[in-house]
């Protein structure tokens, strides 16, 4: 393995302007981590406009850093106030509100704080090593693989995850349709373009996001500005003691590894790693009773994972240029707006993003775990600014944002639309990060799809006898059957049906995946 | 995540406790939102995404399909609108019982007064600039949608205008329209 582009990335970013847009991502992933409302992807998303006028190595190191470092601040929120900052942090709820209300909040996120960064330390390390070896084995892919890895992708995150299925595919397939607005590559015939010229380019990444992510979050929190806001607990002694490190140990260690395993596969990510952490824990646990009462394993090992996932979700972006997420679908965005295109050859053709990026993350965690202990006053006091007076501030950004992008007031209107529509879908149970993540893939399926059939000689056949998309293309049927076949397999081991989580009993009955509100009240 | 090939009651253990926590969950965050809207918004949105496939799939017919050999530029758009007029019958006729979805309520409203000050802001920015509207939009927020006091929405507008009007037109030298 050569070293030289890793130690050059080190150079980079040491240079003084990325060693701040790194300080200004962090800070800003904490701020936004431990103010609850915006989460990592609608602040990427309201913030991509300013990334136009920096170096690409910059403004991703920036981005890198707001994402991981809401994981940080997203704890803060869950521990003292019981109210989740990201959605990453929702398990840490249970166990570190229960040690705040102990006065062990200072213990809680001390070792949230720890924890984070070994299991950030450990996925960069991760990172670095696997990622050169995997974008060396997909240098091979053509255009077959891609347009398979790619369906997977989407299928992938629409399927993994919280929330009705069968919606999040819905709205994945709507945004491939989304995708093909505009002039047709291949032939240049205009596709659902009405005659408009604003429309003819197709519809930019820039003001879908800003609208799905940023303002139609913004909006749906609108109606529920009047919360009160809670006095969070008090914090004292931000650092655990022996004996917690001592009971946290394996915790933080397993999280590592969950974190990093779970955060590469498309659609896994902080949040599935943060619940199956904490499902680990409590199922090795001598006493599970005590989870929930403040175990202190309970708050190590979402935390660790959901950090070491964020990191190690970077790997399918950098290497396959597939984004595994919907906030790496806007890593994937921000990229493409600056002329590069992610994937196999980045770490030939662009070293000095794909090693400066991933080495920013070491600084990154340093710069946060300073932040969570010594530091975290400072953001305890944050909390008690309001949502509703946030709420205008962002606004006002996203809209003057998206204005300065091509100085074109038709991206206003179109903010607004995506914004509604992803209110709407909020409010009717769709998820608006698949329908990013496919309008961003969209074009790279449809493209790769129709070479390949060119090289096929359109023969479809051709995209099951080529040994790797027949293997993509296997693991997509296996995502679309596993479901089906579990059901079956229980079933047949004669499970009783009251055996059996409401949940999956309501699946019985209807096969659109009911979602989670459903299994409480069925409880 | 995939099938693996581990013993399938160790697995399916590990499931139940991550449904249990979900459930869990889901109950506590269940008090910050609204009641879920019923059978008849989750068929409303099955058919709402219903046209959308079905006017995909006419339009690109128009686009002409082409052939496997030669694929016209309609032929993936009208793939993909097959797959969402599909899905959304599957969604009309087996999603009418799951309760994903959040009623529209009082405060509701509030959204759409902030939607209408959007627009305005989008329709006089052109016309006036961008600080008269910037500072309307600020007001409405504050003072009507977030119930703030006179006082705190006047200093938080003003501020807030004023240090746009300093990162945008002072440093950056955007070409943002403006009265100043």
């Amino acid at each position: 393995m050569d070293f030289t582009p890793i130690i050059d990335g080190f150079g980079i970013v040491l240079q003084p302007t990325n060693l701040l847009y790194c300080l200004v991502g962090v800070l800003i992933g904490m701020l936004i981590g431990v103010l609850p409302g915006l989460g990592p992807a609608a602040t990427i998303a309201i913030l991509l406009p300013i990334t136009y006028g920096i170096e690409p190595v910059s403004a991703i190191i920036m981005l890198a850093g707001i994402f991981y470092g809401a994981q940080y601040g997203g704890t803060i929120t869950s521990v003292l106030l019981r109210l989740p900052g990201e959605a990453s942090s929702v398990v840490t709820v249970f166990d570190g509100f229960a040690m705040a209300k102990q006065g062990r909040a200072g213990a809680a996120l001390g070792i949230a704080a720890i924890g984070s960064f070994i299991g950030g330390t450990v996925s960069i390390i991760g990172l670095s090593v696997l990622a050169p070896v995997v974008a060396g084995y997909a240098l091979d892919f053509g255009p077959p693989e891609y347009a398979a890895l790619g369906l997977l992708g989407v299928l992938l995150v629409s399927t993994v995850g919280n929330g009705g299925k069968l919606k999040a595919i819905i709205a994945a397939s709507i945004g491939l349709l989304i995708a093909t607005v505009g002039r047709d590559t291949f032939t240049g015939a205009e596709r659902f373009t009405f005659a408009n010229l604003n429309l003819a380019d197709g519809i930019d990444f820039v003001p879908i996001a800003m609208g799905l992510f940023g303002l139609g979050e913004i909006l749906y929190n609108l109606e529920e500005n009047h919360k009160k806001v809670h006095a969070p607990a008090k914090v004292t002694k931000v650092w655990p003691s022996r004996k917690d490190l001592s009971d946290s140990k394996g915790a933080i260690a397993r999280g590592s590894g969950i974190g990093f395993g779970l955060g590469v596969l498309p659609g896994g990510g902080a949040v599935l790693s943060s619940l199956v952490a904490y499902a680990v824990e409590k199922r090795r646990a001598k006493q599970p009773e005590r989870f929930g009462r403040g175990a202190i394993e309970g708050v190590a090992a979402p935390e660790t994972a959901n950090n070491a996932a964020a990191t190690s979700s970077f790997i399918p972006l950098l290497t396959l240029g597939i984004p595994a997420n919907a906030t790496m679908a806007l890593m994937f965005g921000a990229l493409l707006i600056q002329g590069v295109q992610p994937g196999p050859q980045l770490v030939d053709s662009h070293p000095d993003i794909f090693w400066g990026v991933i080495n920013s993350m070491y600084i990154g965690n340093i710069l946060l775990l300073i932040m969570s202990i010594p530091m975290v006053g400072i953001f305890v006091r944050i909390l008690r600014v309001r949502p509703a007076i946030l709420a205008p501030i962002t606004a006002l950004i996203t809209m003057l944002g998206v204005y300065t992008v091509n100085n074109s007031v038709f991206d206003i209107y179109l903010v607004i639309v995506f914004g509604v529509v992803g209110y709407l879908m909020k409010k009717f149970g769709f998820d608006p990060g698949p329908m990013v993540l496919a309008f961003v893939l969209g074009t790279l399926i449809e493209s790769s799809a129709r070479q390949s059939l060119l090289i096929f000689g359109g023969d479809p056949t051709g995209f099951v006898s080529r040994p790797i998309s027949g293997t993509i293309l296997a693991a997509i049927l296996a995502v679309v059957l596993f479901p089906l076949v579990r059901k079956v397999i229980r079933a047949r081991r004669g499970e009783p049906a009251d055996v059996r989580t409401p949940e999956e009993a309501a699946v019985s009955q209807a096969p659109a995946e009911t979602p989670d509100r459903e299994t409480t009240e069925a409880k | 995540m995939s099938t693996t090939s581990e013993p399938a009651r160790q697995q399916a253990a590990e499931v139940d406790i991550l449904e249990e926590l979900k459930a869990e969950l889901a109950h506590d965050l269940e008090e910050e939102r609204p009641p879920h809207a019923g059978p008849l918004a989750q068929v409303a949105a099955g058919l709402v995404t219903l046209a959308l496939g079905v006017a995909g799939m006419v339009l690109a017919l128009g686009y002409g399909l082409g052939s496997l050999t030669e694929p016209g530029p309609g032929l993936w758009p009208f793939a993909v609108a097959v797959a969402v007029t599909a899905l959304s019958i599957a969604q009309i006729v087996f999603g009418r019982e799951a309760q994903d979805t959040e009623q529209f309520t009082r405060s509701s409203a509030l959204t759409g007064l902030g939607v209408l000050s959007l627009i305005g802001l989008a329709a006089l920015l052109p016309v006036i600039g961008f600080e008269v509207p910037s500072l309307v939009l600020m007001v409405i927020w504050l003072r009507f949608l977030g119930g703030e006091s006179w006082r705190l929405t006047a200093v938080i507008s003003v501020v807030t205008v004023a240090a746009f009007y300093a990162l945008f037109v002072l440093a950056l030298s955007i070409p943002l329209p403006r009265l100043i």
